[in-house]
């Protein structure tokens, strides 16, 4: 399914944080939001998963125009979001049972048993999300957004909160999940780290603070897949890539400190 | 005490005796409490023949629970007066309990019905319970089912503000859960609001309780031929202020215990929080 996004802005207290947004996602994409916090990446995110309004332009999915969140455009929060007193296993059960009111009963088990199982959570089901680790709850969140079936997937920071190797686990349950295991063509990934943006995404979209446009430029990552963590740093365009965005950022950075110093 | 091993570092065992000398010594500083307050209720009441001192309060205390189910035309037992009483709170408690917590979950949930009822609570929060008394006298001409009516009026708000309270502070990411995977009103209501707010339903339930048992002595000493209230009027009429004080007595004790059956299903409530 085809995102188109056109002429989106949105303030917040006088504070334009985004600031005409046309991009267009085509079905079967990862594409990657990396910017420095304030820059509306997570806004974004939450427009198109239909939580914000914008103040003007529009977001369609597949021609439709998003007016509310639906079960074809799961999300999956920074801090897990989990319901607290229940289950892993109930907060996936409950989340597809209300997001697919259509679908039998034996396909919402189905499905969550799938998915459950996927992130190796299924022998932790019983346990509520304080009991486990926060990795785990992340996992269960991941479960959760995929055993709805959306068509499109919505990450804001999903493994921000987490250490570098659980990072890591989860960077690659991700990428099969996406690219085996379900139904979901495309990704939207809000990030602050480089290195997952690369590994992860056919398109980085790079954004800033003012004076700059919202969306500052967009780097296209040509590294085929499968990709993988241990082996992508010996491609050739990975520190090209790299520095590049280390620049567009640490600019942006340093105008940001002149501009308050001044 | 010698350290031959390393648990005996580890553990010292003058603990266990250390907890024990201070319960006792917390014990003792309660019993000076209540011989302070003793001495200066009998020195009170020592000047006047008629206010009774703390033997006749006890004597009479001891008296009226020889036969407290007593119930002959004009002479009810004490128990049988509070059961009564207890009775009429719990009736009125239930309805406010079940009035106060669904107005209040709607009340939190849904803006304009917080903005529609909210001003009308603010105004009749405040008032006394007890002016409302000749209304529900007039109209339902029963002076226990008015009193009745008087512990829902009072019952009614602290429940009621509590809840929604409770249910306007839902955390961000969990409403951003429920919109994305688009809840029911049912799942929303079973899922989020009712265990966000729990706690504070539980505050309200309890501080409720409290003040229904307060306000029936009052409310039965206005008007009717039963309860505690009743009984405490009634012996004042009499000028047996010793089956007063006896009554207060009784009052304190049962206050204390249904306040402290409302607080271990708060604290298990809250545990059960932390724990998730």
């Amino acid at each position: 399914m085809t995102i188109r996004i056109t002429g989106i802005r949105k303030s917040f207290k006088q504070q334009d944080v985004l600031r005409g947004i046309d991009l267009t996602i085509q079905a079967g994409e990862f594409v990657s939001f990396i910017g420095h916090s304030g820059c509306g990446k997570s806004t974004l995110l939450n427009i198109v998963g239909g939580l914000t309004k914008p103040d003007s332009g529009s977001v369609l999915v597949n021609g439709q125009p998003v007016t509310a969140p639906g079960p074809d455009r799961a999300m999956v929060f920074q801090n897990y979001s989990l319901l607290p007193w229940l289950s892993l296993l109930a907060n996936v059960r409950v989340a597809v049972r209300e997001a697919r009111p259509d679908w039998k009963r034996e396909r919402v088990d189905e499905m969550t048993e799938r998915y459950l199982t996927a992130v190796s959570l299924w022998e932790h089901r019983n346990k509520r999300p304080g009991q486990v680790s926060g990795g785990m709850a992340q996992r269960a969140a991941v479960a959760r957004a995929f055993a709805v079936g959306p068509r499109t997937l919505l990450l804001d920071e999903p493994f921000g909160a987490l250490d570098a190797l659980t990072r890591s686990r989860l960077q690659q349950q991700l990428i099969e999940l996406w690219g085996h295991e379900s139904e979901t063509e495309t990704v939207l990934m809000v990030t602050h780290g480089l290195d997952e943006a690369i590994l992860l995404a056919d398109r980085i979209v790079v954004m800033s603070n003012p004076p700059y446009q919202s969306i500052r430029t967009i780097i296209g990552v040509p590294i085929p897949r499968p990709r993988h963590r241990t082996t992508i740093g010996h491609h050739p365009a990975y520190d090209e890539i790299q520095q590049q965005l280390v620049d567009l950022l640490i600019a942006d950075h340093v105008e940001e400190l002149a501009g308050a110093a001044a | 005490m010698t350290t031959t091993s390393l648990e005996a570092v580890i553990v010292p065992r003058k603990r266990g005796g250390g907890r024990i000398l201070k319960q006792l010594k917390g014990f003792g500083w309660m019993l000076v409490g209540l011989a302070v307050f003793l001495a200066l209720w009998q020195f009170a009441a020592s000047g006047e023949e008629s206010v009774p001192t703390p033997l006749d309060a006890a004597t009479t205390l001891g008296e009226l629970w020889s036969d407290p189910f007593a119930n002959s035309t004009n002479d009810k037992g004490i128990g049988l007066h509070l059961y009564i009483s207890l009775q009429r709170v719990f009736l009125g408690f239930a309805a406010a309990a079940v009035v106060g917590i669904t107005l209040g979950l709607l009340m939190g949930a849904i803006r304009p019905v917080w903005q529609a009822m909210n001003p009308i609570v603010q105004v009749l929060r405040p008032v006394s319970p007890l002016a409302w008394f000749p209304i529900w006298l007039y109209i339902i001409k029963d002076a226990g089912v008015s009193a009745v009516v008087v512990v829902f009026i009072t019952a009614l708000w602290p429940t009621l503000i509590n809840t929604a309270a409770g249910a306007a502070a839902i955390p961000r990411d969990q409403r951003n859960v429920a919109k994305v995977f688009r809840f029911g009103p049912l799942a929303y209501l079973w899922h989020v609001l009712i265990p966000n707010a729990l706690p504070l339903i539980i505050t309200g339930l309890r501080l409720s309780m409290g003040i229904g048992w307060m306000v029936i002595i009052a409310a039965e000493m206005l008007s009717g031929n039963s309860g505690i209230g009743y009984f405490v009027w009634n012996s004042y009429n009499a000028l047996e202020l010793d089956k007063v004080v006896a009554a207060i007595v009784c009052i304190g004790v049962i206050g204390l215990a249904l306040d402290a059956v409302l607080l271990r299903i708060s604290r298990r409530v809250t545990l059960e929080e932390v724990r998730s």
